[in-house]
């Protein structure tokens, strides 16, 4: 009887759960499809930024030049004949280059033409070919063909940004102009060259003449503060709390304190450079000294948390051995147990390099903000990083800076890409496994 | 003389000591036994006399750098004429500017009199006694310094334990910069807040409903007396923020949940650091990416289906914010689920449950505390996050909870009201510094909660 029933209750069992197992099956599916997706579209959105960064960017390593087949007058550049590179600077190289563009046109005439012509130029053209001329003082009383860099727009225009069917009011570029620059594209005056001058020149305003140089440098000057302040003193703090400090509760304080600092938004870090390095101090604004100080307060925590991980790895037994055989705690440290986390440190300390090199906020509010042309060469110039000269880029009107900014936002991702791998290879050739 | 080739100069001073006391160590046991009678090794001794010339000339050094603008203003005022010194502190100080830029050859505003002429050929004075005294005091300093740590070297003297305790007392010092750094930012904060509080009441920065931080320059003025009520500020920053939310929690958790539970070793291998790559991106990145790419894209599709969706929409940052945050979730809530015992998963997959079964009603419950915890930590990040918001969303401070519309968060604000030209007295820059202090105050808050909560879980199954 009892045998009768559990078994008629298991079928019934059995069969509810039969029922059932279809639809289990399917949300079973459904769930994994959905964890598929996530993970799908959180890698779509990587390819998705990278894909329009690159698109947008690629572009600006290329600017179109066009050559100038300038007569160097040796009357005008030099009469004396003295070939001083004083001298041949002096004379207007502005007359000259536009002199030259005017015989190539000679329909244009009218003076409101003959400036749409040269609009058709760089503003930095003239100083270009002086330049050249300055430093090959050879070259004066010959005839010499220069290639200097287009306008932005005309560039823009040669890379296809700008739509030629548009009606001529909404574009930046005339009929004219583009019936100058076919012209001149036919004669074959026109190329588009890799461009050096993203990487030699400071910002500028006029686009085909921003160089991402005087960010580069104001980066590198902040990093190397920052790296000469926050390595020592992370690694020390690390080895204080590590292997030094007594359990009290001054150094919970400290670990506390630790802890939430990493969690600060970044913007709080500039209140405090603000009001504590530039009003209470006196330090000059917009100084890498001031940004590396900031940066270094910033990245303390990430560097303490990570070197306190090295040094957890080592095991205590080397501790143990060398106190054995009489080393003080001290050199116990040094001589043993720092060398084994050394690599680990390293590692933190790449890490928060990068994020340093890639913060912005709290620099605009130590004023790193500003428009700087000069690359800085000292730890008090005024300069900028080139994650805001990506921000300034990114607000800046004309279509050209467009691709500025992505190619500088290449540049930034090549030196973070290179900073963790690094940190990678580093890990991978000194861990070691106890 | 500069002061970095002075600081080699002591460093060199430092280097010479070294190997000084060393020698005077092992000279003074070479007849008796050698090195071995020696209390310390003889480095130490070298270290002990090497501390001894670099520490005390670098602190001298260091002050002097800090207190001379100080001492050189007093003096440079004291020197002036009785009827200028009487000046209101702002004239006073334009009038020292000018001072100290024609002494150091500079530019300067307006006509020079005679006074200012005199002035500055004082302030030169000064500023080069102040040089060449700062050389030879350090430079004194330090050879004295040296000779005494030198003449006291015996071979009794405790040399490691000294030197020990002072390199110990440096790792306490650099421990306490932590400190520091939090007094720090909570003084500078408060301290300009509490200035703000005394021209804007606290319940109507915290309670008021408009926000429109202009204030007069001239008294003479019209219409711009500033009203600064935070709400708007703080519904933006929620609004940016829960979207932000709504993209990052499901993908975050859901990644988590897949590459834990279900992947094969070989696709979290690959996946994993490629979706941390987005948490590696500079923010400035994702703010570029937000204004050009998606928020066009969002504006567009507006359009096209005959919805208005402002320019800089709450929606095109919040969603790229959520971009920027799912590797902070994702990688947390991984760990999480990593560390629910494996039998938790055993035991429900033996009595028949499904993997999703499994997950729903065992792993996350037991993962739970964690996630809110990561979770929190995301929402913290979120809320302070500032390059994202200022190049994407907008200034207008509206009250609204439409994400089509413009919002303004707290962060733009700070940004805005400090870069640029600035007052250190006007309302309008120390308004930054109290949303500084409510950001600051908000997201302390949150990490204490969230590590509070994933500490409690942690202790569960340790």
């Amino acid at each position: 009887m009892t045998d009768q029933n559990t078994s008629v209750g298991s079928t019934l069992t059995v069969q509810r759960v039969r029922s059932g197992l279809a639809r289990r099956y399917r949300l079973e599916r459904w769930f994994r499809r959905f964890g598929m997706m996530a993970v799908a579209l959180g890698l779509s959105f990587v390819l998705v930024l990278f894909a329009s960064i690159g698109s947008n960017g690629i572009s600006a390593f290329h600017q179109g030049y066009v050559r100038l087949d300038i007569t160097l007058d040796e009357k005008t550049l030099d009469p004396a004949g003295s070939r001083d590179p004083e001298v041949i600077g002096k004379a207007s190289y502005r007359t000259l280059v536009r002199d030259t563009l005017f015989d190539q046109f000679p329909e244009v005439t009218s003076r409101s033409d003959k400036r749409e012509l040269t609009g058709l130029l760089s503003n930095g053209a003239d100083f270009m070919v002086r330049d050249q001329v300055m430093e090959n003082p050879g070259l004066v009383g010959t005839t010499h063909s220069f290639w200097v860099p287009v306008d932005d727009e005309i560039d823009m225009l040669m890379k296809g940004y700008i739509d030629r069917n548009v009606p001529e009011a909404d574009r930046r570029v005339s009929d004219r102009m583009i019936g100058w620059v076919d012209q001149l594209e036919k004669g074959g005056y026109l190329e588009s060259r890799f461009n050096t001058l993203f990487f030699t020149n400071g910002d500028s305003r006029d686009a085909e003449l921003a160089g991402v140089r005087g960010a580069l440098a104001g980066s590198m000057l902040t990093l190397v503060v920052t790296l000469l302040l926050s390595f020592p003193i992370g690694v020390a703090t690390a080895v204080y709390l590590e292997e030094m400090a007594p359990k009290n509760r001054i150094t919970d304080f400290i670990e506390v304190n630790i802890n939430n600092l990493a969690a600060v938004p970044s913007i709080v870090f500039g209140l405090l450079g603000l009001a504590v390095f530039i009003n209470f101090f006196g330090m000059p604004r917009s100084a890498p000294l001031v940004g590396g100080l900031v940066l270094t307060l910033m990245t303390l925590p990430t560097i303490i948390i990570a070197s306190r991980a090295a040094l957890k790895a080592v095991p205590p037994s080397i501790r143990q051995a060398a106190l054995a055989v009489g080393a003080s705690p001290l050199q116990t440290i040094t001589h043993h147990v720092l060398p084994l986390a050394l690599p680990g440190m390293l590692t933190g300390t790449i890490i928060g390099m990068a994020q340093a090199l890639g913060e912005t906020a709290p620099l605009l509010m130590i004023g790193m903000i500003a428009f700087i042309v000069d690359v800085p060469q000292t730890v008090t110039d005024p300069s900028t990083v080139l994650p805001v000269q990506i921000f300034l880029w990114a607000d800046a009107p004309e279509r050209a800076f467009v691709e500025k900014t992505s190619a500088a936002i290449m540049v930034l991702l090549g030196f973070l890409a290179l900073m963790n791998i690094v940190a990678v290879l580093l890990r991978k050739r000194f861990e070691t496994r106890w | 003389m500069q002061i970095s080739t002075l600081t080699l100069i002591v460093l060199a001073a430092s280097a010479v000591a070294f190997y000084l006391g060393k020698r005077r160590a092992l000279n003074l046991v070479a007849g008796q036994g050698g090195p071995r009678s020696l209390h310390s090794m003889p480095g130490f001794y070298g270290a002990w006399t090497a501390l001894w010339a670099a520490v005390p000339a670098l602190v001298v050094l260091v002050s002097w750098v800090f207190l001379e603008p100080l001492i050189l203003r007093a003096l440079l005022v004291s020197s002036l004429p009785q009827d200028i010194q009487s000046l209101d502190p702002d004239r006073l100080g334009l009038l020292l500017n000018d001072i100290r830029n024609l002494a150091q050859g500079n530019i300067v505003s307006g006509e020079i009199t005679a006074v200012q002429q005199s002035a500055a050929d004082h302030y030169r004075h000064f500023i080069s006694l102040s040089r060449l005294s700062m050389v030879v005091v350090c430079l004194a300093l330090s050879v004295l310094a040296l000779a005494f740590g030198w003449s006291k070297v015996s071979p009794t003297l405790r040399a490691r334990n000294r030197v020990e305790s002072f390199v110990k007392v440096v790792l306490i010092l650099c421990s306490s910069i932590a400190i520091l750094t939090t007094v720090g930012i909570v003084l500078s904060v408060l301290f300009e807040s509490l200035r703000f509080f005394d021209r804007v009441s606290v319940s109507e920065f915290l309670l008021g409903l408009t926000w429109s931080p202009q204030t007069a320059i001239r008294a003479d003025q019209v219409g711009s007396s500033g009203a600064f009520g935070a709400v708007p500020l703080f519904t933006g920053t929620l609004l940016v923020s829960s979207i932000a939310m709504f993209v990052a929690v499901p993908i975050g958790l859901m990644s988590a949940i897949f590459l834990a539970e279900y992947s094969s070793p070989r696709v979290r291998a690959t996946a994993k650091p490629l979706l941390e790559l987005l948490a590696g991106i500079p923010t400035v990145v994702y703010g570029f990416f937000a204004a050009l790419v998606v928020a066009p894209w969002l504006r567009g599709l507006g359009d096209s289906s005959g919805v208005d969706v402002a320019s800089d929409s709450a929606l095109a940052a919040g969603v790229v914010m959520g971009v920027m945050i799912i590797p902070f979730i994702s990688s947390l809530s991984d760990d999480v689920i990593n560390s629910v015992p494996q039998s938790l998963r055993d035991g429900s997959l033996a009595l028949g449950a499904t993997r999703s079964e499994t997950v729903i009603k065992v792993v996350l419950p037991a993962a739970l505390p964690g996630i809110v915890g990561s979770v929190l930590l995301a929402v913290s990040r979120a809320i302070g996050e500032t390059m994202i918001v200022v190049m994407a969303a907008g200034l207008a401070a509206n009250l609204t909870a439409n994400p089509l519309q413009s919002v303004t968060t707290v962060t733009v604000q700070i940004v805005t009201l400090l870069t640029g030209d600035q007052e250190f007295d006007s309302a309008k820059t120390l308004a930054a510094f109290a949303l500084g202090l409510v950001l600051f105050v908000g997201t302390l808050g949150l990490n204490i909660i969230a590590l509070y909560v994933v500490r409690k879980y942690r202790e569960q199954y340790d």
